[in-house]
């Protein structure tokens, strides 16, 4: 038995299967991530003035790894077109690059950027003590520019038991830029680049604060949504790296030379599997990072 | 180039030699070298894009919602580009549409109706 | 879209790497690869029959005990309560009483385990993957290893949801809905693993079911747009093809919001965030440590925008089976199949757009509402029209009762109260009083227990033959079939009472406390009525047992029959019985619809859609033409 059309088109639709199959499996994506935008969207319009975070991501690492996923479709791209034009050297290479390029942006995400948010903390204050922590927020100030209100100073913690011991009372915080020097009007949009927390050490007592916690997803609607949402694409850059795997490893060239348009569509639909990838962290990419 | 007939792209044919051009329509190949310069374009724009947006990013609008637009018009211009070169959708094949224009529609409508149901509480 | 352009099999088998497994030999495939791990359409379509006809009767056992509590509440169940609660564990059903948590896993899972692991498996996977590759002509799925994934990723899922029933605390109790906040701290605490509890291990298994449905989706559709037989234009497709073509769709785009869903409470639940949590919640007096931000309400509706194509999804495969058999069984063409394709589809368009009509008591305002109310009433237009399509058929056919038609003409009625008491429901003023009572159980019961589950039933006596070879007994058949029907309507009807009683349909102790349902209908209260149903239900479950006989008695012992027993029309009845890995011999060309029965100039009363055009065809299509007919 053998299934018509796996490598050469079916006549009246134009089309082999697996092109149709990965146009499928797309669209269901796009409803996937379709779903979490929306989320991301409703959560958003939902929150309080004020509490949806700006400027706490690392601009010029995230532009550069937003760099790297563009110039990794345009090497897959080639890949697939050095294979229609029977460049297997070339393929190759390209291939090569696509799986480093994607290696690269998952470790600057596992290995430097997430951690880099696991390390750092914020503690909202309680609405009515909003007036005592004045120093650190800024509010006034805020108020008179008639922009949203502040309600979390964030930074290093210094006492960091004090995460789990109810003896401690207190929070030292050593603040972000943003809460050291709060009525400095290049605050009002907080910086877009990664500004280390100054040594300015803020004492916030437990009993005034609303919530507190590091950076992690559980510490605001915000990164909830920001590490789902690149914890999803995460795993799908990881895909697609593993599939390039397979089709770069000795198994790639065999098929090669068994059926080379066969591997060039195999190619071609990873490739549409990984620029959708790259069209979702365009996505990703300002609504997180810049906005 | 899935126009040709089943004899020009035949899916069996004879092993060939692993970088050769053998039995390879050559219209296929030129047909797709035509394009790499194109794709190299598209990869360029992208980047630069990218930069435009970081530094929009800087400039205030006036209003947040403003800023929101500017970013998500760059953002839905690169992803066109990406969905109209790098996934061929600039000409591909009818059915494909099809399932995509279902699939936008519905996407949509989850999005818009979502954002209805947001703006339009009970209690307005 | 014309299929008969030059389409043509591939003479070059012989190069295939893959070639020498296939096809002719069958035999020296050990038991585990042909059974277990096979990629063969047909064998992957009777495991997810099999594994979801046990799923739907233990999720039906399930309601069976819940019927004892709501018909004796607080009674010790005899006989088999001690040892119940023995299996379930010390929170169950101590001394064979029921406690509350154990009812709420019972609803909660009863809802999950027939819609998920029983009605979707059998009526879209196990009909769809069996089927419709043979009615369109095609030797298997486009994409045979993912199909195996499929039922892989569907087995997982449910061994996960089954094992949740015996974690500490027992299986999800936050309703099949699982709506938040209830359900994102349900299951927590000091007594409940952090991993290993109910509600988590649902959310778990429900994205391995929903991959397996994905898996499914692009498979049947991919399957059908690429491997129709030459000749099989789109407008020759069998009405069941279509419907399993919509169906595939539906699951397609309306799960992958579920999913993210899912995830989102799986991160709620596991890592803490709040995407459904508001602020400011306390729970049992105690103000959550969370932190907040959260929307209830955005679970809702990413929850009913695949919910309510759900629906659909367990309804349009129902339909289509139905539309095979009556046409089968009145000997003459479905009555306006065009107009059955375009209603299905538009069905399919508009299931999209109407999921809030589950929201109306969220506090939507008027013009949401009145969005939804709108696009709620268009949908059930299509639905009438394939119903009405169906009535017309019987109309002046001589009609055959064997057990497949007697489960189809059961279906029409049973699904249009279904649907027609659907549409108080529909109203937000009218839902205002019906909402969550008795009402909308019996109302979404009948469209899928006495509509699809019929259906299912119908299609299994009917393609029972091609899967073995033999015929289920037509006696024990009718066995199963009258008290079934009789059983459904004593359980179904008397919930529409209750509910318009103002019976809550979550309570545990069946309404006994409820002094309103002390009112009485017919000599009964609302809550007495509970005890004819429920009696129903037990009779019921006997009711299935001489068709599971006959089920297992027949695949040996069944009477043998022909490839085409029922003298059908369509594509499958032309390969042999059963059908052989790669299916047809030669792959057949079609040269007609799917529903020539009856045809003038034939001898015969049926004209396999494979047989090609005679000088009478010609000149019966030409005076039908003239006669305005097709």
């Amino acid at each position: 038995m053998e299934i018509p059309y796996t490598v050469t088109a079916r006549p009246d639709t134009g089309l082999w299967n697996a092109k149709v199959g990965i146009w499928l499996f797309l669209a269901s994506e796009v409803m996937l991530f379709g779903g979490l935008f929306s989320a991301y969207v409703f959560l958003r319009l939902d929150a309080d003035p004020g509490a949806w975070p700006h400027g706490l991501l690392n601009v010029p690492v995230g532009t550069m790894n937003t760099a790297i996923l563009i110039a990794s479709s345009v090497t897959v791209v080639m890949a697939w077109a050095s294979l229609k034009m029977r460049k297997f050297r070339a393929y190759w290479w390209y291939m090569l690059v696509t799986i480093l390029c994607g290696v690269i942006f998952l470790a600057v995400k596992l290995v430097y950027e997430w951690p880099q948010k696991f390390d750092h903390f914020g503690a909202f204050i309680k609405k009515d003590k909003l007036e005592k922590y004045e120093k650190y927020l800024g509010n006034h100030h805020l108020a008179e520019k008639g922009l949203a209100p502040r309600t979390e100073v964030s930074g290093h913690l210094h006492n960091k038991e004090a995460l789990h011991d109810e003896s401690v009372k207190e929070y030292e915080i050593a603040m972000d830029p943003v809460n050291a020097d709060p009525t400095n009007p290049a605050m009002d949009r907080p910086h877009f680049l990664y500004v280390p927390p100054t040594d300015k050490i803020a004492t916030i007592e437990k009993e005034d604060v609303e919530y507190a916690n590091m950076f992690l997803p559980k510490h605001s609607a915000y990164f909830a949504s920001y590490f789902t949402i690149t914890g999803l694409h995460g795993a799908h850059v990881l895909g697609g790296v593993i599939v390039f795997t397979y089709l770069w490893l000795p198994v790639g060239t065999k098929l090669y030379k068994r059926n080379p348009e066969h591997l060039a569509n195999r190619v071609e639909v990873a490739g549409l599997f990984w620029h959708f990838v790259d069209l979702v962290w365009i996505f990703v990419f300002p609504l997180f990072y810049l906005l | 180039m899935m126009n040709e007939t089943d004899e020009t792209i035949t899916g069996e044919i004879a092993p060939v030699p692993a970088n050769g051009h053998a039995e390879h329509d050559e219209h296929v190949a030129h047909n797709v070298a035509k394009h790499i310069r194109g794709y190299l374009l598209v990869g360029l724009t992208l980047l630069t894009f990218t930069g435009i947006t970081v530094g929009l990013s800087y400039i205030n609008f006036g209003t947040q919602k403003a800023n929101v637009a500017i970013a998500m018009l760059v953002a839905t211009f690169k992803a066109g580009l990406v969905a109209a070169i790098f996934m061929h959708l600039w000409s591909e094949k009818r059915m494909i549409y099809r399932i995509l224009m279902f699939t936008a529609f519905f996407v949509l409508g989850l999005f818009f109706l979502i954002y209805l149901a947001w703006y339009d509480p009970i209690t307005r | 879209m014309d299929a008969s352009s030059g389409l043509a099999t591939h003479p070059h088998a012989e190069h295939d790497p893959h070639g020498h497994d296939a096809g002719h030999d069958h035999h020296e495939l050990p038991f585990w690869r042909k059974y277990i791990i096979s990629t063969d359409h047909k064998v992957i379509g009777i495991q997810y029959g099999i594994s979801g006809l046990i799923f739907l009767f233990f999720g039906f056992s399930l309601m069976m005990l819940m019927r004892w509590q709501l018909a004796y509440p607080g009674q010790a169940l005899p006989l088999i309560g001690n040892a119940l609660g023995n299996l379930f564990g010390p929170g169950s059903m101590p001394d064979g009483k029921m406690t509350p948590e154990f009812y709420n896993s019972l609803g909660a899972m009863h809802g999950t385990i027939m819609i998920f692991l029983g009605i979707v498996p059998i009526a879209f996977a196990a009909f769809g993957n069996f089927v419709v590759p043979l009615q369109i002509g095609a030797p298997d799925m486009t994409f045979p290893k993912i199909n195996m994934a499929s039922y892989q990723a569907f087995f997982i899922g449910g061994i996960v949801m089954l094992t949740s029933f015996f974690v500490p605390g027992g299986a999800a109790k936050g309703g099949w809905t699982s709506y938040t906040p209830l359900a994102v701290i349900a299951d927590k605490g000091p007594t409940y693993d952090p991993f290993w509890n109910g509600q988590t291990l649902w959310l778990v298994g429900f994205i391995f079911l929903i991959t397996s449905s994905l898996l499914g989706a692009v498979n049947f559709i991919a399957t059908i747009i690429q491997l129709r037989a030459k000749g099989m234009t789109w407008m020759r497709l069998p009405f069941f093809v279509w419907a399993q073509f919509v169906t595939a769709f539906l699951l397609l785009l309306a799960f992958p919001p579920l999913e993210s869903a899912v995830v989102m409470q799986l991160m709620d639940r596991v890592a803490g965030t709040s995407f459904f949590m508001p602020s400011g919640l306390v729970v049992n007096g105690q103000a959550l440590h969370i932190s907040g931000g959260g929307s209830p309400l955005l679970w809702q509706h990413l929850f009913w925008f695949l919910g309510h194509p759900e629906v659909y999804v367990l309804i349009l495969p129902g339909m289509g089976i139905v539309a095979e058999i009556i046409a089968n069984n009145t000997r003459k063409p479905l009555w306006g199949y065009k107009s059955l394709v375009f209603a299905a589809l538009v069905l399919g368009f508009l299931s999209f757009i109407v999921w809030a009509h589950h929201m109306w008591l969220t506090g939507m305002g008027s013009v949401v509402s009145a969005f939804f109310q709108t696009t709620t009433m268009i949908i059930s237009i299509p639905s009438v029209i394939i119903l009405s399509a169906f009535f017309i058929s019987l109309w002046g056919g001589s009609i055959r009762f064997n057990v497949p038609m007697l489960f189809a003409t059961a279906f029409l009625p049973m699904f249009g109260i279904g649907g027609l008491t659907g549409i108080p429901l529909a109203f937000n003023s009218a839902d205002l009083y019906l909402h969550d009572t008795y009402y909308v159980i019996a109302h979404f019961h009948y469209i899928v227990a006495p509509g699809t589950i019929f259906a299912v039933f119908a299609g299994i006596y009917f393609w029972f033959p091609k899967a073995t070879g033999r015929r289920m007994s037509e006696f024990w058949g009718k066995v199963h079939f009258w008290p079934s029907l009789i059983c459904m309507n004593i359980i179904f009807l008397p919930m529409f009472l209750q509910g318009m009683l103002g019976m809550h349909r979550r309570w545990y102790d069946g309404g006994q406390g409820w002094t309103l349902a002390g009112e009485k209908v017919w000599g009964l209260s609302g809550f007495q009525w509970n005890t004819p149903i429920s009696i129903a239900a037990w009779t019921m479950g006997l009711a299935q047992i001489p068709f599971i006989i006959n089920f297992f008695w027949s695949i040996k012992r069944g009477q043998k029959v022909n490839d085409n027993p029922w003298e059908a029309t369509t594509l499958e009845w032309t390969a042999p019985s059963p059908p052989p890995h790669g299916n047809f011999a030669t792959t057949p060309n079609v040269y007609r619809g799917p529903y020539e029965y009856s045809l003038p100039g034939r001898e015969a009363d049926f004209t396999m859609q494979s047989e090609p055009m005679t000088e009478s065809d010609r000149k019966a299509y030409e005076a039908a033409a003239a006669a305005g007919v097709h």
